[in-house]
């Protein structure tokens, strides 16, 4: 492999791990309050409002039916509107945290939905308000499921961050399509397949390890 | 002890609630929508005082309505119709911010313990007092005494997953006494326990209320955690109460069924298979009569069978028995069979003795 080759996979990692990053950051600030809400404002539960509750579940169905590259495609005038501009790595952003959302919220909504009703009883049986409860009970003890969640949700964004190399965004998968697909080099193909695969083993190990450290559940006495 | 608080009614007017009875449900009703939009009625017509400082037990089947009654007094449950007033408040009509205020003076513990698997021990007791507010060296320092007072300052450190079973209720318990409640409400606290540690968490519940004069409300279906703490029982059933008092009037002289059937569970109360089987409504010529005696009270250790022999030459039968204490008086119940003919007789000598006796039916 020549120093090129190195450098341009070392950028294109690079690349990569930042939009992912920026991606799932984003992604989790705004999935993880929605996860919250959605988890909490059924018929009856702390934050009821049945209606506004179906109408988001709705959108985040929407924009998770959507197929990602059909995603990023259709969201172009806005892509534009927050980057400037629809190609690069700047403008892939946009669409990996418009997918990262939803699927982040989702994750967070089923995490919240695990934790014992028998907690949330106690803590408003000794006297907590609706928002102590999501942060001092349901949070706390939905942490372990929820750093699993957001694992799995960095795995899927390195592969949809691979999917906006296809049209046009920078990062690993822009560098297997330009040099492995159309330049005829099988050797770069395989580079980058071999990087994500190394990245995505890495993230996986990096998230169980995490979560069985958070999880004092199945402790031995 | 006669001192009278007042509280508002909903319609505003000033109404007096003595202050002994820190728990009141009058005429409560608690109707549910069903599955399929016919209203379910869990509760109907409900009063039930609970005096400072008492223990009250509430025993009913599953299904009976108590999980329900004992949500209504933290307003977990709101009530369809009637008041629930915990000292001086009416819990019904408090604004969520001022039912919040309430809940720290009405303590809570949980068949399934309820505890935070993320917190620690000492964590777990600390969270009522980190919701109210309280700074870290004061949350600190209450937190080492309770601990100390369920016998668990080893302990502070663990997880829950690290404790038994009865470990786990006394961190409930502290978490539950965490804010210092005039109430304990008590949701089959001992359910999930085996018999030793069931009686060892009672033993410790005995104690708060003697040592603390805390008041407790308790709901159960165990007629031996009502024997061995309750001063006071209710009787419920079908979401009414059948039978109230105080539990050794009720105990030894129960006058619903469903009181008989709980007592009826325990050992030595419930008639010998083969007497069951053969026991009918009708005397039979040459047969015997079954008696149960109930012997409470002043003459619950006379020799009573003894001298119904030497005295009137009739011999008893004794099919079943038990002697027991029930809050803390001897009591016992006997079994017995007497020829027919000797009936009318022994029925008039053991009431000289002021003994409760009920004719059970007869056999050849």
């Amino acid at each position: 492999m020549s120093p090129e080759m190195i450098r341009l996979i070392a950028a294109a990692t690079g690349e990569t791990l930042l939009m992912v990053a920026i991606a799932a950051g984003i992604g989790t600030l705004l999935g993880l309050p929605l996860g919250v809400f959605l988890a909490t404002s059924g018929k009856g539960e702390l934050f009821a409002a049945p209606w506004v509750n179906r109408v988001l579940g709705a959108i985040v169905n929407a924009t998770r039916s959507t197929p990602f590259i059909i995603l990023v495609v259709a969201i172009i005038p806005f892509t534009r509107l927050i980057a400037g501009t629809s190609i690069g790595t700047n403008a892939a952003i946009v669409p990996l945290t418009v997918a990262a959302t939803p699927f982040i919220a989702r994750l967070i909504e089923g995490s919240i939905r695990e934790v014992d009703q028998g907690l949330i009883e106690a803590a408003r049986a000794f006297g907590a308000s609706p928002l102590q409860i999501v942060l001092k009970v349901l949070i706390p003890e939905a942490l372990p499921a929820i750093v699993l969640g957001l694992t799995l949700a960095l795995v899927s964004l390195v592969g949809y961050s691979a999917m906006v190399g296809a049209v046009g965004g920078g990062g690993l998968g822009d560098l297997g399509i330009r040099y492995g697909y159309q330049r005829f080099m099988p050797e770069m193909m395989l580079a980058v397949v071999v990087v994500l695969i190394v990245l995505v083993q890495a993230l996986q190990s990096l998230g169980d390890r995490l979560s069985r450290h958070l999880n004092k559940r199945a402790r031995q006495a | 002890m006669n001192a009278a608080t007042g509280y508002l009614d909903p319609q505003g007017h000033q109404r007096l609630v003595p202050a002994e009875q820190i728990v009141r449900l009058e005429g409560v009703s608690k109707t549910f929508a069903g599955r399929h939009g016919a209203p379910v009625t869990a509760l109907e017509g409900i009063d039930l005082a609970v005096p400072q400082g008492s223990v009250l037990g509430v025993i009913g089947r599953s299904g009976a309505g108590k999980s329900t009654l004992i949500r209504l007094v933290n307003g977990l449950e709101k009530p369809s119709s009637g008041r629930v007033i915990v000292d001086g408040a009416d819990i019904a009509a408090l604004p969520e911010a001022a039912l919040r205020h309430a809940r720290r003076s009405i303590g809570m513990i949980f068949q399934h313990f309820n505890l935070l698997s993320s917190r620690t021990a000492a964590d777990n007791i600390a969270l009522p007092l980190e919701v109210a507010g309280f700074d870290k060296a004061a949350i600190k320092s209450r937190v080492g005494e309770l601990l100390a007072l369920v016998g668990l300052s080893d302990k502070h450190n663990r997880y829950p997953a690290e404790l038994s079973g009865g470990q786990k209720q006394r961190v409930g318990i502290a978490r539950a006494l965490a804010t210092n409640p005039k109430v304990l409400l008590s949701d089959e606290a001992t359910s999930a326990l085996d018999p030793e540690t069931t009686r060892s968490i009672l033993d410790l519940l005995a104690r708060i209320n003697a040592e603390l004069g805390l008041t407790i409300l308790l709901i159960t279906h165990e007629m031996a955690v009502i024997r061995s703490i309750a001063r006071e029982v209710a009787v419920i059933e079908g979401g009414r109460i059948v039978e109230k008092g105080n539990v050794f009037d009720v105990f030894t002289r129960p006058q619903h069924e469903v009181t008989r059937s709980f007592l009826a569970d325990e050992t030595g109360r419930a008639l010998p298979a083969y007497v069951a089987s053969r026991i009918q409504p009708e005397a039979v010529a040459g047969g015997q009569a079954i008696l149960r005696i109930g012997f409470r009270g002043p003459h619950a250790t006379d020799p009573v069978l003894a001298r119904l022999a030497r005295d009137l030459d009739i011999e008893a039968n004794i099919l079943a028995g038990s002697v027991d204490e029930i809050a803390g008086r001897p009591c016992g119940i006997l079994v017995i069979g007497v020829p027919e003919a000797s009936l009318g007789p022994t029925l008039t000598f053991l009431k000289q003795y002021g003994l409760d006796t009920e004719v059970l039916g007869h056999v050849a």
